[in-house]
């Protein structure tokens, strides 16, 4: 238990220097990406370039093997239908997204840091989050 | 370091996060799914994220004063970035995932669905940044 939190601690770590160092934290620069007919900048294709390099191989080696280090199994999505809820929900967070140019990641990053923006998006991001999450639930 | 130079350094950090927890504890790093997912997750399974998100938030929140960076954006619009966080919560729980869940390791799994999540908010994204700033003429 202990060994898969501290698992879980490093792997949160190392991913939050990752938003940093490849400059995600910064919503100007997401804006920059997302703005295609102005001062375009091309840097979120590179962290997503740099990322999925390494997921694509190493996802296909780890999902070889019968089982995680730590667990019984692995805990991977199975859903593979393209549905209504997919395709709306991903609409509506590319909206939120380019209005401020923070997705998740980048927000909690942020609110560690300290920054006012972050206090005033991720609390207005767990409602929205949490709250759609119950509701769906309650309505099955 | 230029910045496409260390984009494609930071995502490789991010994929490679993403790898050890697929790997150690059989888990998919979508922050937003980790993240709500705390609010409806059975006992034993609160304590890996609240371990991830702690990892994220601190050791990002940190790298973002330690390291060399530009200063943060301020005074953008109070109501936008509340409406944007939750419509990135709401979209986000709606469509099981975001950037990470669907963009990192999605893509990483050639999951055909991640792929269909992935080209619908960057498109609802671009679609918004341009409105926002070529039609309604936003300086944000």
């Amino acid at each position: 238990m202990t060994t898969r939190w501290l698992a879980a601690l490093f792997a949160g770590a190392l991913f939050g220097l990752g938003l940093v160092v490849s400059h995600m934290s910064d919503p100007r620069v997401v804006l920059g990406f997302l703005d295609l007919a102005g001062d375009f900048n091309p840097t979120l294709m590179f962290v997503l370039a740099g990322a999925v390099g390494v997921t694509a191989i190493a996802f296909w080696v780890v999902l070889r093997q019968p089982r995680p280090v730590l667990d019984e199994s692995f805990h991977v999505p199975v859903t593979r239908r393209i549905d209504r809820p997919l395709i709306l929900g991903a609409a509506i967070f590319g909206i939120g997204w380019g209005l401020a140019g923070y997705c998740p990641g980048p927000a909690l990053v942020n609110l560690g840091a300290g920054l006012a923006e972050a206090m005033v998006f991720v609390p207005a991001m767990l409602l929205g989050g949490v709250g759609y999450r119950l509701l769906a639930r309650y309505w099955g | 370091m230029n910045m496409w130079l260390s984009g494609l350094a930071g995502g490789v950090l991010i994929g490679l996060s993403a790898t050890l927890l697929l790997w150690l504890n059989g888990r998919i790093a979508g922050i937003s799914g980790i993240t709500f997912g705390l609010a409806d997750a059975p006992k034993a399974e609160r304590g890996w994220r609240v371990a991830f998100l702690l990892g994220l938030v601190l050791a990002g929140g940190l790298a973002m004063h330690l390291l060399p960076h530009i200063a943060p954006r301020e005074n953008y619009p109070r109501m936008a970035l509340i409406v944007a966080g939750v419509l990135v919560g709401v979209g986000t729980s709606m469509g099981s995932g975001c950037t990470s869940g669907h963009g990192v390791c999605g893509l990483g799994r050639f999951s055909k669905r991640s792929l269909a999540a992935v080209l619908t908010f960057m498109a609802t994204a671009f679609i918004t940044v341009y409105l926002l700033r070529h039609v309604l003429g936003a300086v944000a």
